[in-house]
């Protein structure tokens, strides 16, 4: 892939908190209508790449670059409203908002850059978010702190796209879901892979991961110690049995 | 039985006051984390502004807005300048504003003196109302109760019908969330920051109308309006507005019915209930 292609590059970057040393040195690049999946045991850092991209905790070396320009002195409402969203760990939605609430909460003008370039995608509103998740749409009026584990984690991505993103993060958004719900949030990621996003998906379920990734990389100790096709890494026993965990012959 | 009503509407009319200061505390911490024990000492210099206002000029309503204003002014330098730089540490925090308050206190006893001064009350507040039953009530005790209904209402409504309320509702939740998606918090708090000084300076001017304004008083009103927000729950509108009524009543008849003990009939609830509920009765698990 041509670098001119990337949306946004992750270049060498270190990330710390405090004296604690996570992130030794990643890059990568998200393309429109791509999906890269992140893979790795917990505690290798792959929350902490998510939150150095969004801005949360800042690289203390290395260079963020989208759409061409720098983002590492950006602070995390600056990156989002240029059009990069998070769908967190532990979906984090308001709990004492409504479910209608949490979504608008993107689209209020405190939200809203004027710097900002419009993607060509799809532009979500709350209609096509209701549309796309049916079970938000029943409990409208309810509040967060009243939904479902599933509910809660379809909020949290229909929330992200609400602000109409070029390009989303996920982090683990299957972990602790339904068979069901797992299936669900596969299509959606599928969905936004054809209309264009970029996506960087980390993930803990190996099957999710290789059915939807075009790239996976597997992240240990904070350094990326795999980076290929979801084929590839099907055949590497090595990195399936040293770094995921998966015994051999899966 | 008159003088458990009159007792009652003393307890609300401190209540009214107290909810103006305890509101602001309340939300500007659970927006920011931030400790601010210089607010009773916005409150002094609020109302020692409105007193020099209203000696020069006549007019309360002019008093109350320079007070409150004045109040904005300074509250925003002391957010930029000396609370932000020195980050999320509570116990800097509270020793920060703490010296703010002392500085404060200092310069308005330069100013002002060290006796207790009231404010003049314009000639509508002056004289007592008749309430249904003959009972005869001062006016300004019962605006009093009036203005904390309507100031709690209009907080209420700002807090759960805007979008700029439900930021402010999320950034409660989880700050660094509102941030994630595209809100600039710091910028936010400002505008909370604003609204909880200009009550502040507000009740300062009422308060010396309704109280008195002397050294010490900035800290008799800190304390009750800790009370208030840790009885209510750190970050709840709703808590702040039940726990002014609990403490507002618990005050008037505590001095009532036993004098001696009147802070013993505000803490002792008080640490019973934070025994059961460490959060307050709204408080939530942060
Ligand atoms: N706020 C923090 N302060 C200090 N250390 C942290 C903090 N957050 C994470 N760490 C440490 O950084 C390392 C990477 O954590 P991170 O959350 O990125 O892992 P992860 O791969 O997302 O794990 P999981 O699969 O459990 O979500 C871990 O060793 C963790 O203990
Ligand atoms: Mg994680």
């Amino acid at each position: 892939m041509a670098a001119s292609d990337a949306l946004l590059e992750v270049s060498d970057i270190h990330t710390y908190y405090g004296d604690s040393y996570v992130l030794h040195g990643l890059s990568l690049s998200l393309t429109p209508g791509k999906i890269v999946v992140i893979l790795g045991r917990n505690g290798m850092g792959k929350t902490t790449l998510v939150r150095s991209i969004a801005g949360l905790t800042p690289p203390r070396r290395g260079e963020i670059k989208f759409e061409g320009r720098p983002l590492t002195s950006t602070a995390a409402y600056g990156i989002a409203q240029r059009g990069i969203a998070l769908v967190p760990q532990g979906r984090r939605i308001f709990k004492s908002l409504t479910v209608r609430e949490n979504l608008m909460l993107p689209t209020s003008t405190l939200a809203k850059s004027k710097k900002r370039a419009s993607h060509t995608g799809k532009q979500w509103n709350l209609k096509e978010v209701l549309d796309e998740f049916p079970q938000l749409a029943d409990r409208i009026g309810n509040l967060g702190s009243a939904l479902s584990g599933g509910e809660q984690q379809m909020l949290a991505i229909g929330r992200a796209l609400m602000a109409n993103p070029s390009t989303i993060l996920m982090d683990e958004p299957s972990e602790g879901l339904a068979p069901k719900l797992v299936q669900q949030v596969q299509e959606i990621l599928l969905r936004l892979r054809s209309e264009g996003h970029a996506i960087l998906l980390v993930e803990q379920n190996l099957g999710l991961a290789l059915a939807v990734a075009d790239e996976i990389n597997v992240i240990s100790s904070g350094r990326f110690v795999f980076h290929g096709s979801s084929d590839e890494l099907s055949k590497n026993t090595e990195v399936l049995d040293n770094h995921l965990g998966v015994a051999k012959g899966h | 039985m008159t003088a458990i009503i009159l007792q009652a509407i003393n307890g609300l009319s401190l209540a009214a006051l107290l909810f103006l200061l305890a509101s602001g505390f309340t939300v500007t911490f659970g927006l920011m984390r931030v400790v601010n024990m210089a607010y009773g000492a916005y409150y002094l210099l609020g109302g020692y502004i409105g007193l020099s206002v209203m000696r020069t000029t006549g007019s309360f309503e002019l008093a109350m807005l320079v007070g409150s204003v004045a109040i904005v002014i300074l509250g925003f330098f002391v957010d930029r300048f000396l609370i932000r730089p020195i980050g999320s540490n509570h116990l800097a925090q509270v020793l920060l504003t703490v010296g703010v308050a002392f500085f404060i206190g200092e310069v308005c006893l330069a100013i002002w003196g060290g006796d207790s001064l009231k404010i003049q009350l314009p000639s509508y507040l002056r004289g007592s109302v008749e309430l249904p039953g003959g009972i005869y009530y001062p006016k300004l005790r019962i605006a009093l109760i009036a203005f904390g209904i309507l100031t709690a209402t209009s907080l209420w409504l700002l807090y759960h019908k805007t979008q700029i309320g439900a930021v402010v509702r999320a950034g409660v939740d989880d700050r660094e969330m509102v941030n994630a998606i595209g809100i600039n918090v710091d910028r936010l708090f400002v505008l909370v920051s604003a609204v909880a000084s200009f009550l502040a300076g507000i009740a300062g001017v009422v308060g010396g109308a309704f109280l008195t304004l002397n050294p010490g008083a900035e800290w008799d009103i800190l304390v009750l309006a800790l009370v208030v927000v840790i009885v209510g729950g750190l970050g709840s509108l709703e808590g702040a507005v039940l726990g002014s009524i609990v403490v507002g009543l618990l005050d008037a008849y505590g001095r009532w019915l036993a004098p001696d003990f009147s802070y013993f009939v505000l803490f002792g609830p008080m640490a019973i209930l934070l025994l059961f509920r460490p959060t307050g009765i709204f408080g939530k698990e942060h």
